[in-house]
């Protein structure tokens, strides 16, 4: 039977491109989580950048707006001693009616070596790798609902620095998954690097029962869903993905998912508490929690920018 | 396969006596990863006045290499850590083999990522020429000369002994 290989893996099994964590191996999430752990160190130096991808272009293709994912991507790649091109595309070609291919092809021109792409459409930044040249890399800085695969990394090697281990943990997701690229990357992550126990807890409305197939308990009780939880990953309320009445509103909600200090002291004593940001107070996460002892939410940030430093240089060592 | 055969423990020992008469009060070593910075473990347990300085650097070349691009980021990436301040340190560093110079290389731009040294010394166990940049060691235990496909390295058993593995190239 023919196998169809993997887009993100060369014939070797390295990564060329990161378009999404769904399939691939424990041993590249674990090696870009290890090569994340040197860069934070870079921090530390007089001399705060390395020469990885000098001489490199990266283009910042965000057709989707987004402040913190597009600044730690540039920081990231400037760390790396890459020249940085920030397009405003929503603003410019593609509202002029280009094409998305058209696009690429344009600034493929204009030597391009890496797009980090974000796009309201789920699958484009596949799009962009499977017609992009052979020496450029793309990376998919979250697509529509599909996948957000650095922040699931940036999630993971967050877990692991204050965890350790995964292979003994209780991780409860919450809020509305069913529009969260987020949601989905985490849940592979996890799954791939061996943790037991996954929970997705949220109203009906926003838990898609298919989750089950992921190897994920649906929990549409609060307090079972964080109940001993090791991580609670709370997630944004995504009120511009949201059509239709799949919510009574926000105060009913907060009421029944919100993450207050009492909900909290359901889960273990040492819980760690998550979010992609940006963060609705008193929407999805109280105040008193969200600046809390538990909360690792700051550091995520600070963590992000190590991770997505290992991911660029890794493809960018790749061929294809 | 080669029938080379070095031997890596009484090279150790003229390295030993090398370094002695390199070594000055007030310098720093530093261990090239890996096997460098097992050169410099074992000279701070074996030379008191070594020892005396501290605990040795271990320097990597891996975020400096120029063949990122064709083979990728090298392992060791993590493997730098100076316990000292390079601003205007005389340091002594230590590598297993020196061969075209390209490592030697990387590693001082990674150390100048950390201060300014006010001079770096080279000590080396096995020379085996083939240069291709303008570096040269202070001292070296031996000069051998090898096929440049051949790849020679230090390896170290559980007793801490040293010995030399030589692979013929691939193919």
């Amino acid at each position: 039977m023919l196998m169809k290989r993997n887009p993100q893996l060369n014939a070797h099994g390295e990564l060329i491109h990161l378009l999404s964590i769904e399939g691939l191996p424990r041993a590249v999430l674990t090696h870009i989580l290890d090569t994340a752990g040197t860069f934070l160190s870079v921090n530390d130096r007089e001399v705060k950048k390395v020469p990885l991808l000098r001489g490199k272009s990266v283009f910042n293709l965000f057709f989707e707006n987004s402040t913190r994912t597009r600044t730690t991507f540039e920081i990231a790649a400037k760390r790396l001693s890459a020249d940085v091109i920030n397009l405003d595309i929503a603003k410019s070609s593609a509202s002029k009616g280009e094409s998305l291919l058209d696009t690429i092809a344009n600034l493929s021109a204009m030597h391009a070596d890496m797009f980090v792409v974000r796009h309201s459409e789920s699958g484009a930044p596949y799009l962009i790798a499977q017609h992009c040249a052979p020496h450029v890399h793309v990376v998919n800085a979250g697509d529509g609902r599909h996948a957000h695969p650095t922040q699931g990394l940036l999630d993971m090697y967050t877990i692991r620095h204050f965890k350790k281990d995964f292979t003994s943990l209780s991780v409860a997701i919450v809020g509305d998954i069913v529009h969260s690229r987020v949601a989905r990357s985490d849940i592979h992550a996890l799954t791939t690097l061996g943790v037991p126990d996954i929970r997705a807890v949220g109203p009906k409305t926003l838990v898609p029962g298919d989750l089950k197939h992921m190897g994920v308990r649906v929990c549409h009780s609060m307090e079972e869903g964080i109940r001993g939880a090791d991580v609670i990953i709370m997630l944004r309320l995504q009120n511009e993905r949201m059509s239709g009445a799949m919510l009574p509103s926000a105060g009913e909600f907060f009421k029944n998912y919100g993450l207050t200090d009492d909900k909290l002291a359901l889960a273990k004593p040492d819980a760690i508490v998550m979010h992609p940001g940006p963060i609705n107070r008193g929407v999805e996460i109280d105040s008193t929690v969200a600046d809390g002892s538990h909360s690792v939410i700051l550091p995520q940030v600070t963590f992000g920018i190590a991770v997505r430093m290992a991911v660029m240089s890794i493809i960018a060592g790749n061929d294809a | 396969m080669s029938t080379l055969t070095l031997d890596a423990e009484a090279l150790y020992a003229e390295l030993r006596s090398g370094v002695s008469a390199l070594w000055r009060p007030g310098m720093a070593l530093m261990g090239v990863w890996s096997g460098g910075a097992w050169l410099a473990e074992r000279l701070v347990a074996d030379l008191p006045a070594l020892a005396e300085a501290g605990k040795p650097g271990v320097i990597s070349s891996a975020l400096h290499r120029d063949d990122f691009g064709a083979r990728g980021l090298a392992s060791g990436t993590d493997a730098t850590k100076i316990p000292y301040a390079v601003d205007g340190a005389h340091i002594l560093l230590l590598d297993d083999v020196l061969f075209t110079g390209r490592t030697t290389r990387a590693v001082i731009n990674e150390l100048f990522d950390f201060g300014r040294p006010a001079s770096v010394t080279l000590a080396v166990l096995v020379d085996r020429g083939g240069r291709e940049l303008p570096i040269q060691p202070a001292f070296a235990a031996a000069k051998v000369a090898l096929p440049a496909e051949q790849k020679l390295a230090l390896a170290r058993d559980e007793a801490g002994r040293f010995t030399f593995s030589v692979r013929a190239p691939r193919g």
